[in-house]
């Protein structure tokens, strides 16, 4: 059984042995605005919410508790809630990952001494939607917080956390631990020694005693008393890396893409920590037992989001599926470029001040054409992407997993194949991520006895091969890059109010 | 002779009121317009949003027609938009079965294949999207034969082409059996079109019945279909399942 707890719902799905899906309850849960650029949940909405479908997808899958083999919990990453040690009530709203009120705080603290060192540490540039930053405001802003977490009265956690210490007891002996995936997130663990880093901690001043243990992903050895009392929490991943698991990259240079709103991609590099030289981030794929599997990390801002962006405020298609008929009307992309840098780019140029362009007007073009320069433009982030995994790697990725709802679309799926150059594959289980948390959970319990026996479950239900001309593809890369240093040349030349 | 359905003419008269003039209405407007209670306006309107004969502004709240209108003759449900809403029913049947799975529409005068799941062994196999089949011979075309009258009036004047010696190629013969898969409601074949092989399909529906497009699997005949050579019920039974599923996310999603 896996728990998603994602940005806009948490779901509940059961798994059979051979991974095919028997269950799914969901409940989506509301989001807060109170200012501009803040972003908060109610930690206590999302616990019930679960306290719901736990109960429904037993019923729906027909079995009880002692069925279930194992429960593994994935999560939105580095989305965080504080509370009372005593009472379990939650202090203010959980702070969401997109929230950016940090952004002046951030600022400030990018000048402060030892940021070069925080980086080194951690893995992470400094950016508003990890996790300390937000706590570090939390701490400085809510009136005898910072005393209270000193004394030890106050709990944080990401929402594994939270869900767990809540499953297993609350205030009557709940959990209080994380797993390395999650805690590589908040910008607080070192990415060495997987431990809470003391200068780390210094440098956002924040207090030891509020942080849960981190432990492996698959040693989370806990017990539900709670929602369904006697189910074993064997695992815990935050979402992207339970998609990587759930794909079964497993082997040193595997690489998945998640395609909805933003794309995320994930390259398993093994044992070997990788600090990136070309704009990646270095996360923790996971960890089974004694050994962690690194990972480096590019994320795509706008993917999905692109599409309804023409669908919405263009309105040239009136459901996002059709992006693909109207870019079909055409045959190539007549020569134009759309970079979506709505807020900057991020991997791997990181430039938040980049914005968005469309190049290569001419009297030509019409809606067909940019049809494709939207999806297009999913590709060549990607291609931007792998380039710098396989740059920092030194060994090029054989092949590209996807999953995501973008998959559906047979073009980008194409594209995505004919520009990276190799094949792209997508897998028969299109829920990577609770798949790869209940991998992760039946591993541990040992309803699948290895990796291999995971990998067997893996099966391909599509698998497009490339078929672009070099020349042209280069052609192509060559163009695009182009368009992508004129956000840059952008950003320099918009005047700063 | 039954008499006229006064919900039908309700309808054509809220079309007719929202073709004329500015062409936009609230609610109001349009139930004091044709002298109907507000209830039974809103419940028309509300049901030729779902056919997207009318749409309603999100911000003003008013109405108008619908841009399905304006191609009413052209196929109702974008092909690439039948993939993105039938992806995980199609794997889902394609988990169950063990089989390879494809999702047609009519184009042409053929099968026009808009998805294609693998059969889950991970032995080579390569993507047919796009591939056109004949509707004669497949079990995915016999379904679209069956519930368009137009395209089996068209299969009646042409000659069928024999593909293998199993392949229907005499008119009545291909009557009789789109009957039988009107009665049914599946339908299958062995052999027909590619010697070795079987397949099976079911019919996507949108609400109010039209049939818009073909869910099945194909496989090995003697998986398949049992000793007597019909299709296995089991497998039957996973494939309108698919199909009935698909067509209730299509429901719920309009």
């Amino acid at each position: 059984m896996a728990i998603d707890q994602g940005t806009t719902s948490t779901r509940c799905i059961v798994f059979d042995q051979n991974a095919r899906l028997v269950a799914v309850a969901q409940r989506e849960h509301r989001q807060y605005h109170p200012r501009p650029g803040w972003v908060e949940q109610d930690a206590v909405e999302i616990w019930r919410n679960v306290d719901r479908i736990v109960p429904q997808a037993l019923r729906q899958a027909g079995i009880t508790a002692e069925q279930v083999v194992a429960m593994g919990i994935t999560n939105q990453r580095e989305t965080f809630v504080l509370w009372d040690r005593h009472t379990g009530v939650p202090i203010g709203r959980a702070i969401v990952w997109e929230d950016i009120r940090t952004e002046d705080l951030v600022a400030e603290l990018g000048k402060k001494q030892g940021i070069e060192e925080v980086r080194d540490r951690c893995g992470l540039p400094l950016a508003t939607y990890f996790s300390a930053p937000s706590l570090r405001w939390m701490l400085d802003n809510v009136a005898g917080l910072r005393a209270k977490a000193e004394r030890g009265d106050v709990l944080f956690g990401t929402m594994d956390t939270w869900l767990i210490w809540n499953l297993t007891g609350g205030v009557s002996g709940g959990l209080h631990v994380t797993d390395v995936t999650n805690a590589s997130r908040t910008m607080l663990m070192n990415l060495s020694t997987r431990q809470w880093d003391p200068m780390l901690l210094e440098f956002f001043g924040v207090p030891s005693s509020m942080l849960p243990e981190i432990r492996p992903s698959t040693e989370i050895s806990g017990v539900t008393t709670r929602v369904v009392p006697g189910i074993s929490i064997t695992a815990a991943l935050g979402d992207q890396h339970a998609a990587l698991f759930g794909q079964t990259c497993f082997e040193k240079g595997s690489i998945k893409g998640t395609y909805g709103t933003g794309g995320f991609l994930l390259m398993n590099t093994g044992t070997e920590l990788v600090r990136s030289k070309h704009g990646l981030l270095t996360t923790i794929g996971y960890q089974i037992g004694g050994e962690p599997a690194y990972a480096l990390e590019g994320s795509i801002a706008v993917a999905g989001s692109l599409v309804q962006w023409f669908r919405d405020n263009l309105g040239l298609i009136h459901s996002a599926p059709e992006i693909e008929t109207l870019a079909r009307t055409v045959k190539d992309n007549g020569g134009c470029y759309i970079v979506p840098a709505f807020s900057g780019l991020f991997a791997p140029h990181w430039l938040s001040q980049a914005r968005g362009l469309v190049v290569g007007l001419t009297s030509y073009i019409n809606k067909g054409h940019l049809a494709r320069a939207v999806l297009e433009a999913t590709g060549w982030q990607t291609r931007e992407v792998v380039d710098a995994m396989n740059a920092d790697l030194g060994v090029p990725t054989p092949v590209l997993k996807v999953d995501g709802g973008m998959t559906a679309d047979h073009l980008l799926m194409q594209f995505l194949a004919d520009v990276l150059d190799i094949p792209v594959m997508r897998p028969l289980v299109a829920e990577t991520v609770s798949l790869g948390a209940a991998y992760a959970a039946g591993l541990a319990a040992g309803y699948w006895p290895d990796l291999e026996g995971l990998r067997r479950n893996w099966h391909l239900a599509a698998r497009w091969n490339p078929a672009m001309d070099a020349r042209h593809r280069e052609d192509e890369y060559a163009n695009w890059k182009r368009a992508v240093e004129l956000t840059f040349a952008w950003a320099r030349s918009t005047p700063s109010s | 002779m039954p008499g006229p359905i006064q919900s039908i003419e309700r309808a054509a008269a809220v079309l007719r009121l929202l073709a004329r003039g500015s062409g936009h209405h609230g609610l109001t407007e349009i139930a004091d317009s044709l002298g109907l209670a507000r209830g039974t306006a809103h419940g028309i309107l509300r049901t030729l949003q779902r056919v997207e004969f009318v749409e309603q502004d999100h911000t003003t709240g008013r109405y108008r027609l619908g841009a399905a209108l304006l191609h009413l003759g052209t196929s109702y449900l974008d092909a690439n938009e039948l993939r993105s809403r039938s992806i995980n029913w199609a794997d889902t049947l394609a988990a169950r079965s063990g089989q390879e799975v494809r999702i047609g529409m009519h184009h042409d005068g053929a099968v026009l294949v808009v998805h294609h799941v693998f059969r889950p062994d991970d032995s080579v196999q390569t993507l047919g999207i796009g591939a056109m089949l004949p509707l004669h011979a497949t079990a995915l075309g016999k379904v679209l034969l069956a519930y368009d009258p137009d395209l089996s009036a068209a299969a009646r004047r042409r000659e069928l082409t024999s593909l293998t010696r199993r392949t229907i190629t005499r008119t009545q013969m291909l009557e009789r059996v789109l009957t039988e898969v009107r009665g049914q409601g599946w339908a299958g074949e062995a052999e027909e079109y590619m010697p070795g092989e079987a397949s099976i399909a079911a019919p996507i529906r949108i609400p109010g019945g039209l049939v818009i497009g073909a869910i099945g699997i194909s496989g090995a005949a003697d998986r398949l279909c049992d000793s007597a050579g019909r299709p296995r019920a089991t497998l039957v039974r996973q494939v309108v399942q698919a199909a009935e599923s698909v067509t209730t996310s299509l429901v719920d999603e309009n």
